[in-house]
């Protein structure tokens, strides 16, 4: 086999000594995945569940833990006419849950010359006029697995406010939800990125102290303080190292 | 939320707060760190790396006769998916200057050094662009750049802190690109958590002795990654990517140069051929492979590709018998078991604690120490709290950072953790975590140099997939700083290398002559590497799955 076992419930960091505490009984659950039903644990991931029915994912799924936006999942549940929307790795299953996943999606993202471009509500207009026919529904909003305030980061770029939307979006993991549930359209993610990007490069303020020390490497400060550690034996490194100071 | 007979230990984590927060206010030193005996002693009698069985010598290839951790042997001891047989290398489906391999943090800095001087690239990646462990760091990336902090202090950390194993001219290389690392990625829209002065902020990691921390709040890797990401996508002429298209050998030429890779496409299995002028393997690590059965923080994909390929075609390994498990895995409630939790965390000032609220080690030591300690509190000393499935942990309290740098702070600072646990009704602002060590980084990989070349000519390696950086521990955040200097380099070294390379008669020799060797040594397997995916299948399911193989993704 190319791996070792490694199944549903992959073994736990060693698991010593049994004590009196009792795991509790596997209750299950029934999902329906992508219309087909599956009897699974009532306590698992959308995306353990998935596995548990024998899949074998390719598309779907990445860091596993809530970072890359490669599970976005929709989901509807049984006498309820909303549309639920949430990451397969870190939503716990339902009992006659419906979801299909949506691995990939369709957002166009506009080329550009991060070197050219200026921090403003122009370049807003001139690289996503989508942006512009928001409604403000606040459906993204609603749709956002992070419950970060879509909308709102939206209107600040049709105001040009470049660190507002860098704020908000800060902890877009670019799942796409937000996107396939927008009326007027528009890529959200794409313009949380570009903002971060114009906000990172032209309006987070210059550090002093990192313009200084790079001055210093240019003219080779260090060349000879390197020279000497590196010609360093094991044994006086180590004590130059168990006896340097802390800060 | 904790179980109902969690609350005795609770308690005594609330009860000893109040001292705690004074002394920690207090400046003086929280717990005595360890002395070099001491280190000594506990990773000799806890850490996973030090069992017997941990390590088996490989029996053929470059590193032949050496011991490497078990499951690295096993999966270069094994046979490809192909044979030379199969292939017209005569006219190559793909041709460019240099095939980048994954599609990580590595893979993209070197891209974009790459496309500066006008030299064209491939990426293949397995899975998406950027699905890569890269992307979930989330503490932070080390630079010197205070005025306290000369990048020497920092070499001495990190080779320190590798057991005074790593490559010097490799430490060097690292800690002496850190400062303009860090202007690089802001140059390129990296937003880095400042003062409204400008001034950077900077955090203590384990082993650090100067904060020089640098991050974007808990989504450091997302942040630095998704830029490096949106840059390469502004150069489509430049950069071609295909995702969903590992390689999974790599093309020789009659020289022995290393002249590109075959392509696997995961969803329609065919192979492409690709030629190059200079190849880089930056596929990452390996913690899918969950040695010793530990959880994984890692990513879905990485299953250490890089390694065999680079290892079939000759390239030798490095420090293949080290493994590092980060101290703060998670492991209750059972859904995010082994999910990484930030060291930042510990930067900040949380402390971990014993069952009696107790502090039993210094929060901030190297992270092959700080494991250990984890294990033997939880395994010798008996004092480690048991969670309802059976796995065992210590608190690692949150609240006190709240009360060290005020309210709000945990929400600021971590938001991504403080959401992972009130999914389950854990408000870490208020209540503890309960972790213990997860495998989390490769420390050894293919040998490199400070230039990223191996010793096959026009074979670069960067990141992970890498061996010499850290020696046998890696300290937090030089695995985010460590990516972005060799991604660099090679982007560099490699495009100096495809603009003078004569590429001659392409070969896949290699390959069979593995599968000789394999066969002369008498080895008798059944696996198939690189692995490619892990399988998480229930074993009921896979009985009842009768003309599946479970070899990779290979059926
Ligand atoms: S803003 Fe949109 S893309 Fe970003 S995390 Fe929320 S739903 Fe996903
Ligand atoms: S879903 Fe679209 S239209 Fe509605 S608020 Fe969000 S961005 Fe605006
Ligand atoms: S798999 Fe990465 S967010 Fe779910």
């Amino acid at each position: 086999m190319a791996t070792k076992k490694t199944a549903k419930k992959k073994p736990a960091s060693p698991k010593k000594k049994k004590t009196k505490i009792e795991a509790p009984e596997e209750v299950m659950a029934t999902v329906f995945i992508m219309g087909k039903a599956h009897k699974v644990p009532a306590d698992a991931t959308i995306m353990g569940a998935i596995e548990y029915a024998g899949y074998q994912l390719k598309r779907g799924a990445g860091c596993r833990e809530g970072f890359c936006g490669a599970c976005a999942t929709v989901y509807r549940l049984p006498g309820d006419y909303k549309i639920y929307t949430g990451l397969a790795c870190t939503t716990l299953v339902e009992d006659r849950m419906w979801l299909s996943q949506l691995p990939t999606f369709p957002g166009q993202k506009a080329i550009y010359d991060i070197d050219k471009i200026e921090p403003s509500v122009e370049t807003i207009q001139m690289l996503y006029p989508e942006v512009f026919r928001c409604v403000a529904c606040n459906t993204c909003t609603k749709a956002c697995p992070q419950d970060l305030e879509v909308m709102d980061y939206i209107q600040a770029a049709m105001r040009g406010d470049i660190e507002m939307v860098m704020d908000l979006s800060f902890d877009c993991i670019c799942c796409g939800l937000c996107a396939i549930r927008c009326p007027a359209e528009i890529v959200q993610y794409n313009v949380g990125l570009l903002a971060k990007r114009l906000y990172g490069k032209y309006l987070s303020p210059k550090s002093k102290e990192l313009e200084k020390r790079i001055r210093e490497m240019k003219r080779d400060k260090y060349d000879k303080e390197y020279q000497e550690l590196l010609k360093t034996k094991k044994k006086d490194l180590k004590k130059i190292y168990y006896e340097r100071d802390l800060e | 939320m904790y179980p109902e007979y969690m609350s005795e230990s609770l308690e005594k984590v609330t009860q000893s707060r109040n001292k705690r927060f004074e002394l920690a206010k207090s400046g003086k030193p929280i717990y005595p760190p360890m002395n070099a005996e001491e280190r000594e002693d506990v990773l000799n009698k806890f850490h996973p790396d030090y069992k017997v069985e941990s390590r088996r010598k490989v029996r053929i290839g470059p590193n032949k006769g050496e011991l490497l951790t078990t499951e690295v042997t096993d999966m270069l001891e094994s046979h490809s998916r192909i044979t030379s047989k199969l292939f017209d290398l005569t006219s190559p489906d793909y041709e460019t200057d240099i095939l980048i391999i994954g599609g990580g943090g590595a893979g993209c800095a070197a891209a974009i050094i790459a496309q500066q001087q006008g030299v064209k690239s491939i990426i293949s990646t397995k899975l998406r662009l950027g699905d890569a462990n890269s992307m979930m760091s989330q503490g932070g990336m080390q630079a010197a750049v205070t005025p306290q902090d000369p990048p020497t202090k920092h070499y001495l950390d990190a080779i320190g802190g590798g057991h005074f194993d790593n490559k010097p001219e490799l430490v060097r290389a690292l800690t002496e690109d850190g400062p303009d690392v860090a202007k690089w990625l802001e140059e390129l829209g990296v937003v880095w958590d400042k003062a409204d002065d400008g001034t950077l902020q900077v955090l203590h990691g384990g082993g650090t002795s100067r904060k020089r921390m640098l991050s974007c709040r808990d989504y450091t890797g997302a942040i630095i990654l998704r830029t490096l990401m949106d840059e390469i996508r502004n150069h489509p002429e430049e950069i071609t990517i295909l995702e969903f298209m590992p390689i999974i050998e790599l093309l020789l030429d009659h020289k022995g140069q290393c002249a590109g890779g075959v392509l696997y496409n995961l969803e329609t299995e065919e192979y492409f051929t690709v030629k190059a002028k200079a190849t880089m393997i930056a596929t990452g690590g390996y913690g899918r492979l969950h040695i010793r059965g530990f959880d994984t923080t890692n990513h879905y994909g990485a299953t250490g590709d890089g390694l065999v390929m680079a290892y079939k075609a000759g390239a030798k390994l490095m420090y293949m018998d080290s493994v590092q498990y980060h101290p703060t895995g998670s492991v209750f409630p059972e859904q995010i078991a082994g999910f990484l939790i930030t060291e930042k965390i510990r930067g900040a000032g949380g402390q971990p604690l014993n069952k009696d609220g107790e502090i039993f080690v210094f929060p901030r030591e190297p992270r092959d120490v700080e494991s250990s300690a984890f294990i033997r509190e939880c395994l010798e000393r008996n004092n480690g709290i048991q969670t309802p499935s059976g796995r065992v942990g210590i608190w690692l309290d949150s609240p006190l950072i709240e009360m060290l740098h005020g309210e709000g702070y945990i929400n600021k600072q971590f938001p991504a953790m403080h959401r992972q646990f009130i999914r389950y009704g854990i408000d870490i602002t208020q209540e503890p975590m309960l972790v213990y060590p997860s495998l989390h980084y490769q420390n050894g990989g293919i040998e490199i140099n400070e230039k990223t070349e191996t010793n096959i000519p026009g074979l670069f390696v960067a990141g992970e997939a890498s061996g010499g950086v850290h020696g046998r521990n890696r300290l937090m955040g030089n695995s985010v700083l460590d990516y972005n200097v060799f991604g660099r380099r090679t982007g560099k070294y490699a495009s100096e290398y495809a603009t003078k390379a004569k590429i001659g008669t392409l070969s896949l020799e290699h390959v069979d002559k593995y599968e000789k060797a394999l066969k002369d040594a008498r080895i008798k397997t059944k696996r198939v590497s690189p692995i490619l995916l892990p399988y998480y299948t229930p074993e009921d399911v896979r009985k009842r799955q009768l003309t599946a193989c479970y070899e990779g993704t290979l059926r």
